[in-house]
């Protein structure tokens, strides 16, 4: 039989049945339609998550206290008190692969300006950070290498930080007040909106390491320093190199290291990996939904192929073989599974669109899925169509069409 | 060359340990441009003897050779061509699908033809439903049919390959007397343009319309002889009204 003829009949068969065949695809529906929307969300994420990391800057490398756990966890900084200037002098001085390093000093506080206070975190930095993040003015200049080295009083605003404190005005040239002192506003940096974790990386103001340490926190230990390369490929090279640096100052051998060394792409994988665990519960649920349209498949065709037996009878007495039956439950159950994939597809699509704009998560589906999820489904009608299509072409001509 | 030709064809069916020997030796030729009808009483062996003659089920021994191709020992996929190429069968409960429209059944049995000709299957089949005064009702469903239309259907699907020969097992036991006739006469029609056929029937007053009538009796046949006094059906279709009253 030609191809155009078995995808008609199997079409006019399963309109015969409209609710019955609506029914069975429904699993097959919400499968393919949990996938799509899983996919969906699950690729934005990763898409949002990597333009974050990549937000971070380029080529940037991160230090912190204490030793990463083998499960990923890693103990807070406060407890392992045991990076230093020192380190970040030693960085700077001896690893020729790193080309920017700047330590990073964080305290949280109210700022207080012109028009009211604003809580925020407060990062002491060295000017290599501009470059290490990569992070541009909106107004005004970073603060120089005299800045740090004569500990002066002056800030770089946040955006977020700036609109608070000076709504609708140049903030640069003003001062403003932390803790017990004024600082001169020198710039404010250029939006960089959220961060990987889903915080404003914009809320923050960027002051002197020196002005920091000596004013604000007077701690002598850092909890993180950042680091970058000039090139890409520069990065593993620059990442042993420092653990080599750190090993020697700290006194630590190979293997138990009280610091922990990490690039972009651990941040970003560390990042995704909380939505990897999403993306496989809908996974799973996906599956098991197809699994259940497969079988409802399964059995609507067993019961098709009962009630027809009498059908199968005829065709085979005019010279229907074996082969020529099977085909055409095969091709019912995969039109009845396409079907159900494109349904599905349609479902999945205004579900994920849905989403996105209630959650406000970007969802982006590409055409790749929506053939795999068709292709699968399509798949699913091969391989739980092919029993009872079994079934029907093995039924012996004369006693089917006895049946009654 | 005959149409059928079977040497000591024996069908026994087994199940479990008893064995019914329905056919116990048949040999019977058939030429072409016959009209035959079998008859027997119920469990004389007509419809296993019509299930071998249209190479639905092979014989235990014996040979059968069907416009000269042999048969026994063919496989299922073999037989299914042959009986897509050769044979045309009508049943008693006309067996066409439902929801289809006549067309669409008729169209049927060449959807299955391996031959790979190309062929107009809407005009042929079209054709064969005018040949049987079905010209009106190609969309007819089975559903929105007469009983003695189904058959005539049933028939056109039969005729639409030009198979070598019409299997027809009790055509008419579903029809009232005078749509029997009818059908009757639309198969002495068909017969005169030179189409062989075989049915089979209980009922002495439709074998009269055959040319020859073949008597099975216990699996074995008992009488093979030319119809005495053969009557038509169109005549007899006619004449209808007056022997109801008579
Ligand atoms: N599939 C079968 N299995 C076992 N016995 C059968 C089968 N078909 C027919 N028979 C037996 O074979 C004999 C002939 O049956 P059948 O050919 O149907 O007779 P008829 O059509 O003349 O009434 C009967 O005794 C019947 O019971
Ligand atoms: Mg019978």
């Amino acid at each position: 039989m030609k191809s155009k003829t078995l995808v008609k009949l199997a079409t006019q068969s399963i309109l015969k049945n409209k609710m019955r065949a609506a029914l069975t695809m429904l699993g097959i529906i919400i499968g393919v339609a949990a996938v799509v929307v899983m996919v969906a969300v699950g690729y934005g994420a990763r898409t949002r998550i990597r333009a974050q990391i990549n937000n971070l800057g380029t080529n940037m490398i991160v230090i912190t206290p204490g030793a990463a756990q083998a499960a990923g966890v890693s103990q807070g900084a406060q407890a392992f008190p045991n990076l230093s200037l020192k380190d970040v002098d030693k960085i700077r001085a001896e690893a020729q692969t790193v080309s920017a390093v700047s330590p990073v000093i964080v305290s949280r506080t109210a700022v207080i300006g012109p028009s009211g206070n604003w809580r925020t975190q407060i990062n002491g930095v060295d000017t290599d950070f501009q470059t290490i993040r990569d992070w541009q003015t909106s107004s005004g200049d970073f603060f120089t290498a005299d800045d740090v080295r004569s500990i002066h009083k002056v800030v770089l605003l946040g955006n977020t930080v700036a609109q608070n404190l000076f709504p609708g005005q140049d903030p640069v040239g003003s001062e403003i007040q932390i803790r017990n002192s004024v600082y001169k506003v020198v710039g404010v940096l250029a939006a960089k909106g959220q961060t990987a974790s889903g915080s404003d990386s914009d809320d923050v103001v960027l002051m002197p390491y020196t002005t920091a340490s000596d004013t604000l926190s007077g701690r002598a230990f850092i909890p993180q320093i950042l680091a970058s390369t000039a090139n890409e490929q520069d990065i593993p090279a620059a990442q042993e190199e420092i653990r080599t640096l750190l090993r020697e100052s700290h006194k630590v051998s190979d293997g138990n290291d009280d610091f922990t060394v990490k690039n972009q792409a651990d941040l970003a994988s560390a990042a995704e990996s909380s939505t990897q665990v999403m993306t496989l519960l809908l996974a799973a649920i996906a599956s098991i939904s197809l699994l259940v349209g497969g079988i409802g498949i399964m059995n609507i065709m067993l019961v098709s192929v009962t009630e027809r037996t009498r059908e199968i009878g005829i065709r085979m007495a005019i010279g229907a073989r074996g082969s020529d039956v099977l085909t055409q439950f095969l091709v019912e159950s995969i039109v009845m599974g396409i079907l159900g994939g494109v349904v599905g597809l349609l479902f999945g699509y205004t579900g994920a669109k849905v989403l996105g704009h209630f959650t406000g998560w970007e969802t982006v589906i590409s055409p790749i899925i929506m053939l795999i999820a068709v292709g699968f489904s399509g798949a699913v009608g091969v391989f739980f169509g092919y029993y009872p299509a079994r079934k029907a072409a093995a039924l012996n001509p004369i006693q089917a069409l006895r049946y009654e | 060359m005959n149409v059928i030709e079977t040497t000591q064809l024996v069908k026994t069916y087994t199940t479990g340990s008893t064995e019914v020997h329905a056919l116990k030796g048949i040999d019977l030729a058939v030429e072409k441009g016959e009209f035959i009808a079998i008859m027997g009483t119920s469990g004389s062996g007509k419809s296993t003897l019509m299930n071998l003659l249209g190479c639905l089920d092979t014989p235990t021994s014996g040979s059968y050779l069907i416009d000269g191709v042999r048969v026994d020992g063919m496989d299922r996929n073999a037989l299914a061509a042959l009986r897509n190429e050769k044979i045309g069968f009508v049943f008693q409960g006309f067996n066409l699908l439902p929801r289809t429209s006549a067309l669409e059944n008729v169209e049927l049995p060449m959807l299955y033809d391996r031959s790979g000709r190309k062929r107009d299957t809407q005009a042929l089949a079209t054709a064969a439903l005018q040949r049987v005064g079905l010209g009106e009702r190609l969309d007819h469903q089975p559903s929105e049919l007469s009983g003695g239309q189904q058959q005539r259907v049933a028939i056109a699907r039969a005729l639409v390959t030009e198979p070598a020969i019409i299997l027809a097992d009790e055509p008419t036991g579903n029809l009232d007397t005078q749509t029997s006739v009818e059908v009757m006469a639309l198969f002495q029609e068909l017969n005169e343009q030179g189409i062989t056929i075989v049915l089979v029937t209980h009922e002495p007053d439709i074998a009269v319309y055959a040319k020859r009538i073949v008597e099975v009796r216990d699996g074995r046949i008992r009488r093979d002889e030319p119809v005495k006094s053969r009557r038509s059906a169109a005549y007899d279709l006619e004449h209808f009204e007056e022997r109801e009253v008579a």
